[in-house]
């Protein structure tokens, strides 16, 4: 599609856009090249060498065990990567899902789903996950669900508000009057039109997965001990806040960076691919879990 | 007004019948047992189906359902597995620390994003507009486990203002030092809420200065920035109302990660513990507890919100 | 209290939207603004109050009876904003507060100029509604905007703009959101409050029928130009330039559709 070509462009034109895309495709970079090659490896102990400051043996430094913190970090990539498509890709199709319940069926089906996902979206995700937690013991698997589901309501609300605005407009009355059928209408009307927003959404899951993946496994819930991940760095470090405080900021630097840059993706997306939308009210998504 | 707040307790009562079945059918999804794990490895099969019998286990799940939900109504939350002690008090017990965790932070997210949010409308389009427009923007990125580890690197350990750990055992007997141990971890949550509260406010205030009666309230005779303090932000205050309920989702999740971090004993730090101990009654009462507080909060907002709101106030629901 | 507007030129993102325009409006004469959406004379209003969109600059010379207003801090212009000089916007829609009684928006203007209490405010804000022919002006005043129609919402707007007995009126397209009968109840107000204040009125308005019943003079704009200018009988019925011409033309369609 050449407006997908052209937003890509807006996008890069952009300082904020070019910056998170050079930044996400870093991350990605590392998750792909780590499959195969870290500076050093991330699970290896090395007792004698715990809490060693940044040098050239190792970039960021050791943690408690010994472990070299670039290599990790780096290792981890991948379980960010991993989980923040999963989750994504999880919460387009809840959202889709219901908001198409909510919008192209019956009257009574329509207006069940509406008070449904009303109900929904104030349910705080870290609840849902503890429960699946609580019944399926703490994974990634978890941390994926969970903030799926979570965002797909969010984003079942935005996008059933989105089909019903473009269901209204004249061209579509006019589409119909014509003689075409519901798919084609959607296919031909109806995705154009909501896919700007779709990506923005997609972009802003991804972000929410990544701030769920550090609460969960923080908690216990997501990674285990056997992967790497952002998350669960931050979880073993937090022992030792009293004595080496300042360790943290690498995992927390590197989660934070990656959501921003999906945030000011998402911006750019938006703004790129249809500058009117940034005037329509905000629509509040609930802090799903951080 | 009356036929909307029946509508909303209607709605609440609707989503707490959903929530009660979600956490009751995802926990006893459990493959495992609690009663294997109370009996121990050990316990024989007489023994663990003694349990099972016991703890009302081997009734058909619809049964325990009625028969928890029941409880629910009369605010039973039934047993602890483990324990066997009501869960109804506990749960009262650790909400004195959580409530007044997640009020504070309420209170410091409002003092932070909104003041700040309408300063960077109005000056949107100088330098110090867009730079706190950045702060917030990568402060919303910031996971609140990082910012409460920042929080007590910074306060705790290096400069020692203030405690990082724990609740003082007498509880609220000396309001002074119960506070003390709220700071840091309600200035964690409510810093991330800020930023969210920021940019919302932002947005609505830089609406409210395009607005017609804004510029015709200063025709009368204010100046542009007076007019949109009176005319502009309370109509920017009722948008920021109307978000406000789902903001509490965040309240709650940040406080339970935020108890753990601190080690506060409080509703989240309980639930955590419960769910790793699968003593599942509690965790139920505890989740449904949680959700509740979440959706009253809600409702009350959306009373509020209508009752501020004069084109609201007397239309239909 | 005279207006004299010099060689007025505002830019708004490089694009010049008024251009050099120049009126001279002593009092108790009433004057017209009038061109097609675009040409420049909301604009050229809001210039007058100090009122421009952010990124508009005006450079030039607007004196209320000498007195420079270009370049005036904002803080002195709001003085005479509202006590001086009164404005109705267009749309009574978006003009009014939603969150505030119509009474408290009426009294404004005295509560800031005049520190009237809120009892005396009030009072006046009754008698202002009853001069603007609104009904029921005791107990309209405790209404909402949103419960009042809008031809109820446009005397309000008027009310406030004259509650000062202000010395010179900007009234900006005030009946182009109201039916033709509300319109012409109006625009007989208008000349009314006009002539028994002695005030001086400068009405900015795309339809030169509505113009030709409550101005004397007009100016037609063009792109931010004044392409013409003189007695507004004269442009009726002599128009010189093709853009008065093309407003001739209206009017004689609507007043043919109305009669």
């Amino acid at each position: 599609m050449s407006r997908g070509r052209g937003t890509l462009a807006g996008v890069l034109r952009r300082p904020a856009g070019a910056a998170a895309v050079a930044w996400l495709g870093l991350v990605a970079a590392c998750a792909l090249v780590s499959r195969v090659w870290t500076p050093l490896d991330p699970f290896t102990t090395d007792p004698y060498s715990a809490w060693a400051p940044p040098s050239a043996a190792h970039w960021a430094g050791t943690d408690a065990v010994g472990r070299d913190i670039a290599s990790y970090l780096m290792a981890a990539t991948g379980t960010t990567v991993v989980v923040a498509v999963s989750a994504g890709l999880v919460a387009l199709v809840v959202g889709l899902g219901l908001a198409a319940l909510g919008s192209l069926t019956a009257r009574w089906v329509r207006d069940s789903v509406a008070v449904l996902i009303d109900v929904l979206v104030a349910f705080p995700t870290l609840l849902v996950a503890m429960a699946l937690a609580a019944a399926f013991g703490g994974s990634l698997a978890v941390v994926v669900v969970a903030a799926g589901v979570g965002y797909g309501v969010t984003i079942a609300r935005v996008s059933r508000a989105e089909i019903r605005r473009v269901l209204r407009e004249d061209y579509v009355t006019a589409a119909r009057a014509a003689g075409l059928g519901q798919l084609a209408v959607l296919r031909r009307h109806l995705l154009p039109n909501i896919a700007p927003v779709l990506v923005v959404q997609l972009s802003l899951a991804m972000a929410t997965s990544i701030l769920a993946e550090a609460g969960l496994s923080f908690l216990g819930y997501g990674a285990s001990a056997e992967t790497a991940s952002w998350g669960r760095l931050l979880s073993d470090l937090q022992r030792y806040l009293g004595v080496h405080p300042w360790t943290v900021v690498w995992p927390g630097l590197a989660i934070t960076l990656t959501v921003l840059a999906l945030n000011l993706l998402g911006d750019a997306i938006r703004d790129a691919a249809d500058p009117r939308l940034r005037t329509r009210t905000p629509v509040p998504t609930p802090e799903v879990t951080s | 007004m009356t036929r909307f707040v029946l509508g909303r307790l209607l709605l609440l009562a609707v989503g707490l019948a959903v929530a009660s079945v979600l956490v009751f059918g995802v926990l006893r999804l459990l493959p495992g047992d609690v009663a294997q794990s109370i009996a121990g490895t050990n316990g024989t099969p007489a023994q663990v189906a003694a349990i099972r019998a016991s703890l009302g286990l081997d009734r058909p799940l619809l049964v325990q359902y009625l028969d928890w939900a029941g409880g629910l109504l009369r605010l039973d939350l039934g047993d602890s597995l483990v324990t066997g002690t009501p869960v109804a008090g506990e749960v009262a017990e650790k909400l004195g620390v959580t409530l007044p965790l997640a009020g504070l932070s309420l209170v410091v997210g409002l003092l932070v994003g909104v003041p700040l949010g309408v300063l960077a409308a109005v000056r949107h389009r100088r330098a110090s507009g867009v730079a706190l427009g950045v702060a917030a923007q990568v402060l919303a990125a910031v996971p609140v486990v990082w910012a409460g580890m920042l929080l007590i690197a910074l306060f705790g350990v290096t400069l020692g203002w203030l405690p990082t750990q724990g609740f003082p055992i007498d509880g609220w007997d000396d309001p002074g030092r119960a506070l003390r141990s709220l700071v840091l971890p309600a200035l964690t949550i409510g810093l991330v809420e800020g930023a969210v509260l920021f940019r919302f406010t932002r947005s609505a205030a830089v609406g409210a200065l395009d607005e017609d009666y804004v510029r015709a309230a200063a025709a009368k005779g204010m100046t542009t920035s007076r007019a949109l303090v009176r005319h502009g932000l309370p109509n920017v205050a009722l948008s920021v109302v109307s978000v406000l309920g789902l903001q509490v989702a965040g309240l709650v999740v940040g406080a339970v990660v935020v108890e753990q971090l601190f080690s506060l004993p409080g509703l989240g730090r309980m639930l955590v513990a419960d769910v790793g101990r699968r003593d599942l009654t509690k965790v139920q009462g505890e989740l449904m507890t949680l959700t509740a507080i979440v959706l009253l909060v809600g409702l009350l907002v959306d009373v509020l919100h209508r009752r501020l709101d004069p084109r609201l106030r007397e239309a239909g629901s | 209290m005279t207006l004299e507007i010099d060689r007025l030129t505002v830019t708004i993102g490089g694009r010049r939207v008024v251009d050099d325009l120049s009126l001279e409006l002593p009092a108790g004469r009433r004057l017209g603004l009038i061109g097609e959406s675009g040409s420049g004379k909301s604009l050229t209003t809001l210039a007058v109050l100090g009122l421009l969109p952010a990124g508009a600059e005006a450079t030039g010379s607007i004196r209320l009876d000498g007195r420079e207003l270009v370049g005036l801090p904002d803080r002195e212009l709001a003085r005479l904003r509202g006590r001086v000089v009164g404005t109705v916007f267009q749309d009574p829609r978006t003009s009014l507060d939603p969150v505030m009684t119509v009474g408290r928006q009426i009294s404004e203007p005295l509560r800031l100029h005049e520190g009237l209490s809120r009892r005396e405010a009030r009072a006046r804000a009754v008698e202002a509604a009853a001069e603007v022919g609104l009904p029921e002006p005791e107990q309209i005043v405790d209404r909402w905007p949103h419960q009042l129609s809008g031809g109820q919402r446009q005397r309000v707007v008027i009310a406030t703009a004259l509650i000062t007995r202000p010395a010179l009126l900007l009234a900006d397209e005030p009946t182009t959101a109201l039916d033709v009968t509300t319109q012409a109840e109006v625009l007989a107000l208008f000349g009314r409050l006009v002539d028994e204040r002695g005030a001086a009125l400068l009405f900015v308005t795309h339809d030169l029928a509505v113009l030709s019943r409550v101005a004397d003079d007009a100016l037609v704009l063009s792109h931010g130009r004044v392409v013409e200018r003189g007695p507004v009988a004269r442009l009726l019925q002599a128009p010189e330039h093709p853009v008065t011409r093309g407003l001739v033309e209206a009017t004689r369609a609507t007043t043919w559709r109305a009669s």
